[in-house]
Parts: structure tokens; C-alpha cells; sequence
């Protein structure tokens, strides 16, 4: 028989927010529990919750105080914590095109150097892995995958930089991650990816879902520029290989 | 069409509302006004919804021209010297611009914030139901950036309505409430009354994402790296250099440093309006009490079409001296200086 889970903690995030905290590292079985409990509450939801929001290793639950109290909510999160989830069935295959190294990915051979390998096996190893949509926060669109090979695995720069492109592919820590918009980075940029994660007037506004798993396809600099015209006119790019 | 055109404007000021909250999960920032006690009095002042979209004007001063109509604006937030073409106008109340008129504002007294609603709205599109700036995600309405000179904010002419003033409870000096949590317990007993006992300062480095704060050294029990987790208006984050930072309404959704409180709802805005360099305490109170102060909050929000009064109606104010006995401040309420009427 299986050892029964222990319960989450909940924190207080102020008044109208309670942290649902399952780990306090970053661990794949506690990330599988928060988006467990995410969609217990989006298939039986609790009155006053406002919206939801997953992280590696909590949920974090925004509710109004004048609709429900921290304790009869807090009561509520624990008792839909213990359910047996939904299935995790039918959770969507995505395979992201990523141009790796040269301008759009300046870091590479650094990583290389760094890891004593050469920048193919860099490229080779980050498209081989299997990926997990962890947790999509920071900016908009900006998703944090599980699934990175430990080879892979490097502190962040100590000098973050404030503006990496839009469409990085970079490293960090245990971490890979697909960047929307142009923005502030610490980590390791490998490559870019013409897919908008995020695309204010497309239906989905918001391509990746927490949980969606992804795969990476090497492509040329050549096709990266053709797909990133056709993704600025509003096409995925990104290819959904199961539903 | 009425227009009101913006003839000068500072930084850190762009159209604001209630903000776009619902997508936090994607990373879309809520955004929104940084103080929604003066965002819904500005709009009650002119008829609008509490939390329609307004001018949210920063420190510096300002002004703006009537142009194809006249413009009713409501002026709330921190008070200003203000006239139109002259005559002289107080914060707390509204006022109709002339075709060809401009208001002038002066910098903010005693707030960083003042908010400038226009009866009938502002024209735009809204983005996820708001028409909040967003600039780093390049969201709002009708300019998708803070506001610059010969912008133009576009509504109905003025409705030719009785100007009206409002009556808010006198703004408190108190120290800023916070609950404990969620990240306290990465802090010594010790540390945590280090943040109680000390008094900080605003840095003139914050904006609208977070409050840098200056003070103590707020030290952690083991290190300043935690893995990522949600973020809320009011949480404290305390990074590796010990000086917490307050994070605002365009704060990112989710934040690697650990948090060892978060300010009540109730206190956000008065928060919001602390000026750069102003000394000020935080109290830790239960979260039975932070719940009591928000639902309070809520029905303050929703009384406010009930505290509009004519705009030459100043009877003595009971209420005011009221709550500003119950909150047990060091000042006296028949100070000429804590109330906020300037006579034409």
C-alpha cells in the first residue's frame, strides 16, 4: 500500500491569499500535487476563490475575505488536498521549434566550456529531454519547465541580465525555461524559439497551460526567421502533438 | 467627443483602474490603481463605477486642456495645488473644465498619488477587462505606456451636473498592519522583531512594481534563495541584502525570495501614498483582525455615492472626528492642517 501524503501547509499570503504549500524545494511529485489540487478546485469549486495560481511547489489561492474567512477556506483547500486527483489523461504534448546557438543563443558555448562538452552536446542533450510545464509566472507567458537533464544543471549568472530577447531558451539551475517577452534574466540563454507563449489578440491569448508537456525540435536560423514572421502574424507555430 | 489633452505631465503617471486580475496564472501582472480607496472616490465624485479607469498621476505636477467639450473631472488621492484658468480647486471634489480650459496641478503634498477621473470615463480598449498600463507586457489603453505630452483621453461632453465634494475618513498616520507569512518562518524570532521595531523608509528608487525599503538589516535564517512561489499586492520580500521590498501592483506573479509578511488589504493604498524619505512603522496584527479590516474596507469602497455632499456643504464633519479619534492618533482633529478644504 502506498504511504498516505501528508497534508500541505497553508500560509498566509495576507488577507485574500493563502499559500497551499506542498514542498519547500523543487520537487517533481509535490509540482504533480499542486496541479492535482488545481484542478480539484476548477472542478469543484469553492465559493469567494478568485483565481488560482500553481507554482513549483504550491498553490497559491486568491479569495475575496468579505465572501469566506482564512479557516473555513484553509478547512476546505485540506479536505480537496486529500482527494484523489482527476486523472492527469489527456494532459497536451507540445513540440516547440528552437534555434540554438550563435546570436540567439549567445551563452552556448560558454555552457559548453563550462560543463566541459562540446555545444553540441549541449543542444543535443537540452532536445532530448522530456519537459513539464512546472509552474508559468514572472512575466507573462514565461514558463518554467521540470524534465532538465542533470547534466544540464548550473547556478545562474551572478550578474543577471536586464534585457535578454523575446523567445529565450535558457538554463537555470535545475530548470529550463521558454521566455515570452523581452526581459531581465539570470539565466543561461542556449537558444530562441519563434512560439509566442503569449500573444495579446490570438485565441489562446496564453499557448501553454501549467502541466502541458513539451519537447524541443532543433531547427536552423533560416526556418527560425520564417516561422518567427508567421508567429508575429498570429500562427502557433508550436506543433500540438497529442490533444 | 470631449477630449481632455494632456499639456504636461511627470513621470510615473498612465491610466489606471482596478487592474486586470484573473490571469496571474500565465504571469499576466494585475496591475491596476496603487491606491483603490482614492481610485473609487475620484469616480464617485463624477458618477462612474468605483473602479473605472482614471488618471493615476505621480509625484510631480501636472496639467491638462479641454478640448471639443467641456471635461468634468473628479480629483482625489494625494491633495495638490489645483485651479483651472485660475480659479482655485480642492481635492475631494469635482470640477468642469471649459472648452479650451486647462487644469493645473501642482506636485503631490503628503501622498505620491493623486487620481483624475472623468465623469463618463475614458475611451479605449480594454485588454483582459482593463484598460490599466501594463508597459513592461505592453498592455493598456488608449496608450499602451505612462502618459506623455499631447496625449489625448477621450470621453463625453460634461454632463452640466452640480459639482460635489466627498467626505473620506482623515487618513491615518498609524503604522502599516501586515500578517505574518507566508515565508516567516525563514526569519528568527529575533529578525521578525527587528522588522517590528525599526523604522524605514521608502527609497526613491521604488515604482509601481515594489516599494524598496530602507532600514534594518533584515537577515534570513538560511539563505535568500527559495524556489519560486506566488506573489500578492502587499507581499514582503526580503533579498539577500536584507532591505525588504513591497511589492506593488505591477509586481511579477511569482517571486524567489522569501516573504516575511504581507500588508493588509485595508492598509495597501495608505502604504501606496507614503513619500519617498517619510519615516514609517509596520504592527503585525491576527488574521481574524486583517479579515475584520478588509470586509470594513469593502463597505468603505461602497459607501462612497453616500459620502458625496454639495460642494459648499461643510458641516461639521462627526463622522471624520470620529474615526479619527478611534484610531488613536497623535493629532488633534480640529487641526486646521488635517483637513483637506481649500476655499475658493
Amino acid at each position: 500500500m502506498a504511504e498516505p501524503l501528508s497534508p500541505p501547509r497553508l500560509l498566509p499570503s495576507g488577507d485574500s491569499a493563502i499559500t497551499v504549500e506542498f514542498s519547500r524545494t523543487i520537487d517533481d511529485a509535490a509540482n504533480r500535487r499542486v496541479l492535482a489540487l488545481d484542478r480539484v478546485i476548477a472542478a469543484e469549486p469553492i465559493s469567494g476563490i478568485s483565481e488560482t495560481v500553481p507554482t513549483y511547489r504550491s498553490l497559491l489561492v486568491h479569495y475575496d475575505p468579505v465572501q469566506i474567512g482564512f479557516d473555513a477556506l484553509g478547512e476546505q483547500l485540506l479536505a480537496r488536498a486529500a482527494k484523489a486527483p482527476p486523472s492527469e489523461t489527456g494532459a497536451r504534448r507540445w513540440r516547440v521549434p528552437v534555434t540554438y546557438g550563435g546570436e540567439h543563443g549567445i551563452d552556448l558555448e560558454d555552457v559548453a566550456k563550462a560543463l566541459q562538452t562540446t555545444p553540441d552536446d549541449i543542444v543535443a542533450r537540452h532536445a532530448a529531454g522530456d519537459y513539464r510545464v512546472a509552474m508559468i509566472g514572472f512575466t507573462p507567458g514565461w514558463s518554467y519547465l521540470s524534465g532538465l537533464d542533470k547534466f544540464l544543471h548550473m547556478s545562474r549568472r551572478k550578474d543577471p541580465r536586464l534585457l535578454t530577447p523575446a523567445g529565450t531558451i535558457s538554463i537555470g539551475g535545475i530548470q529550463t525555461g521558454v521566455q515570452c517577452l523581452a526581459g531581465p534574466s539570470g539565466w543561461h540563454l542556449l537558444g530562441r524559439t519563434p512560439v509566442r507563449t503569449y500573444q495579446l489578440h490570438r485565441d489562446p491569448t496564453f499557448l501553454l497551460e501549467p502541466g502541458d508537456a513539451v519537447t524541443f525540435t532543433a531547427v536552423d536560423a533560416k526556418t527560425f526567421a520564417e516561422q518567427d514572421r508567421a508567429a508575429e502574424a498570429g500562427e502557433f507555430v508550436a506543433e500540438l502533438v497529442t490533444p | 467627443m470631449s477630449k481632455l489633452v494632456v499639456a504636461s505631465i511627470g513621470p510615473a503617471s498612465s491610466v489606471q483602474d482596478g487592474g486586470r486580475p484573473g490571469s496571474q496564472r500565465y504571469g499576466l501582472t494585475p496591475s491596476g490603481a496603487m491606491d483603490r480607496l482614492s481610485l473609487a472616490a475620484a469616480n464617485a465624485l463624477v458618477g462612474n463605477e468605483p473602479f473605472a479607469a482614471v488618471v493615476e498621476i505621480g509625484p510631480f505636477g501636472a496639467s491638462f486642456t479641454a478640448r471639443g467639450g467641456a471635461v468634468r473631472v473628479g480629483l482625489a488621492g494625494a491633495s495638490r495645488n489645483a485651479d483651472i484658468g485660475g480659479r482655485p480647486v480642492a481635492f475631494d471634489s469635482s470640477a468642469t473644465l471649459a472648452e479650451g480650459e486647462t487644469l493645473n496641478l501642482g506636485f503631490a503634498r503628503g501622498g505620491s498619488f493623486s487620481y483624475l477621473a472623468i465623469e463618463h470615463g475614458i475611451e479605449g480598449e480594454p485588454m483582459f477587462g482593463s484598460l490599466a498600463v501594463n508597459a513592461r507586457a505592453g498592455l493598456g489603453s488608449p496608450y499602451p505606456r505612462p502618459l506623455q505630452s499631447g496625449d489625448e483621453l477621450t470621453t463625453k461632453a460634461a454632463s452640466g451636473a452640480a459639482e460635489r465634494r466627498i467626505e473620506l475618513p482623515i487618513a491615518s498616520d498609524a503604522p502599516i498592519r501586515v500578517v505574518f507569512g507566508p515565508q516567516d518562518d525563514e526569519f528568527s524570532e529575533e529578525n521578525k522583531q527587528l522588522f517590528l521595531d525599526s523604522e524605514w523608509t521608502i527609497s526613491a528608487t521604488s515604482d509601481r512594481m515594489g516599494y524598496r525599503l530602507e532600514g534594518a538589516v533584515i537577515k534570513h535564517r538560511d539563505g535568500h534563495n527559495i524556489v519560486s512561489d506566488g506573489t500578492v499586492n502587499g507581499s514582503i520580500q526580503v533579498p539577500g541584502n536584507g532591505q525588504p521590498i513591497v511589492l506593488m501592483p505591477d509586481r511579477g506573479t511569482s517571486g524567489g525570495y522569501p516573504k516575511i509578511a504581507t500588508v493588509i488589504t485595508a492598509d495597501l493604498g495608505r502604504f501606496a501614498q507614503i513619500s519617498a524619505g517619510r519615516p514609517f512603522r509596520f504592527k503585525a496584527v491576527s488574521m481574524a483582525e486583517a479579515q475584520a479590516e478588509a470586509v470594513k474596507f469593502h463597505a468603505l469602497l461602497h459607501s462612497l455615492p453616500d459620502r458625496l455632499r454639495g460642494i459648499d456643504d461643510f458641516g461639521l464633519n462627526i463622522e471624520a472626528l470620529r474615526d479619527a479619534n478611534v484610531a488613536g492618533q497623535a493629532v488633534s482633529a480640529v487641526d486646521v492642517s488635517t483637513w483637506q478644504v481649500a476655499l475658493p
